[in-house]
């Protein structure tokens, strides 16, 4: 079972970790101590790893900083489901292998209700009934399963859409 | 049937050069990057992901990326003193020509000032701000840092080419209004994803000088966009590609038109960068700071418009005015034609050339309880120090204004 963890519209880099706080100011070991830190003391010390991040549109708008994104990935944050992110928030999603969804389920799900998430489907499953996901083109769900586009490059030596394509 | 070449967008058409392919808006593609831009607070990561990760000892090519020490410069704790003595040896080790160390200014100013990008281009910056380099029509564009890594170690990457904003504007600015008024209403208009994943263009600004341009590009990540690109007609000595320009009948996702004759200076008040209003209907809120600088507002053009302002007059009792000129040059430029004297007689503290106090890490940050009107980009809850202080965004005039009055004022009332 995976906890959902809800918040609102337009939640910034700022929040999801000041950048008092950044790897840079503090220690790369310690970013997992950061996540909402200030937004939301208690995230930090009850997330599990598998629970799950429900949030309304723009999530993760601001600076381009990828350790807010890194951080959500760093305690194990399964998915994150919101409305619409941020473009920088979503690439750097990528790149690291963090799973978002575009799906609004703040009216349907409650902040720290028990779900099972389903990444096959992709679906929520919740109190008996069935939330789907938006299903990810194809590059992205091979991208997922190496663990982002890093991975992705290191097993392949190129990017998923490269074909003939001129350097 | 022979295939009808449908006019495009700017960022279709620096896309489709960059790809090799005829790209459209919707389409994914793999782009050569012309330009990287990396500064202090990232760089170490990326250095980290390049060694560590993509086992890349010297990047192929290193007179693209250019490294800026800005956001904590000169630094500030021994950590970020630590991190740029990384940065520094690692740009050495790298033969890395294009290096602006603390003092130099912030990255994306002297990234135009220094002509490191160019119309028509694909940059990445590590920072969400790298919209700004569409001042001189260069597709531009904030990255992440392992992101920013594969682009040195390969030197392209994907991108989705962005559908497109059209912002028509009419008329010219009134007197003490400032490029950076009109990106504000824009973000009150639109709200702060209304651009999200697309680019935005803005139609008739051709008479607008460089500073402004500037301003109007790099806020356009304020509201989302992958790229804000300003046509590059009326830039003076900068050459511009044959292929690049407006073409008529281009598809815009929507179309949105903006009479300057009836915009008066706007604020953003807390926590959003899309809680807009006039200026004038904050006239009761009490400051403790005003900060003049950054990307969005620290250039010579800013500074004299402030100055102008300022001029025999004072800076209200219990209020600091910092002003952070955006780049050594500006500095030197505002020395010279005597801004800086104007600005230091009505009584403004000047900081070293950089990011100062805007994302909260040294040189004015602000506590419990205070006001900061700022000319940066972002009012988000803790941004430029304690999650119990707060930030009003607005014009380099509408600062100065604040400033003298102690409480925030439209210039046109000063």
């Amino acid at each position: 079972m995976a906890r959902v963890w809800m918040f609102g519209e337009n939640v910034d880099t700022d929040q999801i970790l000041p950048g008092r706080y950044a790897p840079y100011m503090t220690s790369e070991a310690e970013l997992g101590k950061y996540p909402f830190i200030e937004a939301r003391p208690e995230f930090a010390q009850q997330v599990r790893p598998g629970d799950i991040i429900v949030a309304g549109k723009n999530f993760g708008c601001g600076s381009s900083r990828e350790y807010a994104p890194r951080a959500l990935y760093v305690v194990g944050i399964a998915a994150v489901i919101a409305p619409s992110f941020a473009r920088i928030f979503y690439r750097n999603g990528i790149t690291l292998g963090l799973r978002l969804f575009e799906a609004d389920l703040t009216g349907v799900l409650r902040d720290g209700q028990e779900v099972v998430l389903d990444l096959d489907a992709p679906a929520i499953h919740a109190e008996g009934r069935t939330y789907p996901l938006p299903q990810p083109p194809a590059w992205l769900r091979e991208v997922w399963a190496e663990g982002g586009l890093i991975a992705y490059y290191l097993r392949h030596g190129r990017l998923p859409l490269e074909e003939g394509v001129p350097r | 049937m022979s295939e009808v070449r449908s006019p495009q967008t700017l960022s279709e058409q620096i896309l489709s050069h960059a790809s090799g392919k005829r790209a459209m808006a919707g389409d994914l593609v793999i782009v050569r990057v012309d330009r990287c831009m990396s500064h202090d607070s990232l760089t170490p990561e990326v250095i980290d992901v390049l060694r560590e990760t993509l086992k890349v000892e010297h990047i192929p090519d290193p007179d693209r990326l250019a490294v800026f020490i800005d956001h904590v410069a000169p630094a500030a704790t021994v950590a970020t003193a630590n991190a740029q003595v990384k940065i520094r040896r690692w740009v050495e080790e790298q033969g890395i020509r294009l290096f602006h160390d603390a003092g130099v200014g912030v990255c994306h100013q002297v990234m135009i000032e220094e002509g490191l990008v160019a119309p028509g281009q694909v940059v990445f910056g590590l920072d969400s701000h790298s919209t700004a380099y569409g001042a001189v029509c260069a597709f531009g564009t904030g990255v992440g840092s392992r992101d920013m890594a594969l682009t040195l170690a390969t030197g392209y990457n994907w991108l989705r080419v962005p559908e497109t904003i059209r912002v028509l504007v009419r008329g010219r600015f009134r007197p003490w209004v400032n490029p950076k008024d009109l990106s504000l209403y824009l973000c009150g208009l639109l709200g702060i994803d209304g651009a999200t994943y697309q680019a935005v263009e803005f139609h008739g600004v051709e008479w607008l000088d460089l500073d402004g341009r500037e301003t109007l590009a790099s806020m356009t990540t304020e509201l989302g966009a992958k790229a804000g690109l300003i046509p590059p007609v009326g830039l003076e000595g900068w050459e511009v590609p044959e292929w690049l320009g407006v073409q008529e009948g281009a598809r815009y996702a929507r179309t949105v038109e903006v009479n300057l004759e009836a915009l008066p200076s706007q604020v953003a008040a807390p926590f959003s960068v899309e809680n807009v209003a006039p200026a004038a209907d904050f006239a009761n809120v009490r400051v403790n700071q005003v900060f003049i600088g950054t990307c969005t507002n620290g250039r010579l053009s800013d500074l004299r418009s402030a100055a102008r302002l300022l001029k025999g007059r004072q800076v209200a009792r219990g209020v600091r005015l910092l002003v952070i000129p955006a780049s050594h040059r500006v500095l030197q430029a505002a020395v010279a034609d005597g801004t800086l004297a104007t600005l230091l007689e009505a009584g403004a503290t000047i900081g070293t050339p950089g990011c100062g106090p805007c994302i909260g890490r040294h040189m004015g940050v602000i506590g419990e309880g205070e006001v900061c009107f700022s000319t940066a980009n972002r009012n988000f809850r803790g941004r430029m120090g304690s999650p119990e202080g707060l930030v009003y965004l607005g014009s380099p005039e509408t600062a100065a204004a604040t400033a003298v009055r102690g409480v925030i004022t439209d210039p046109t009332m000063l």
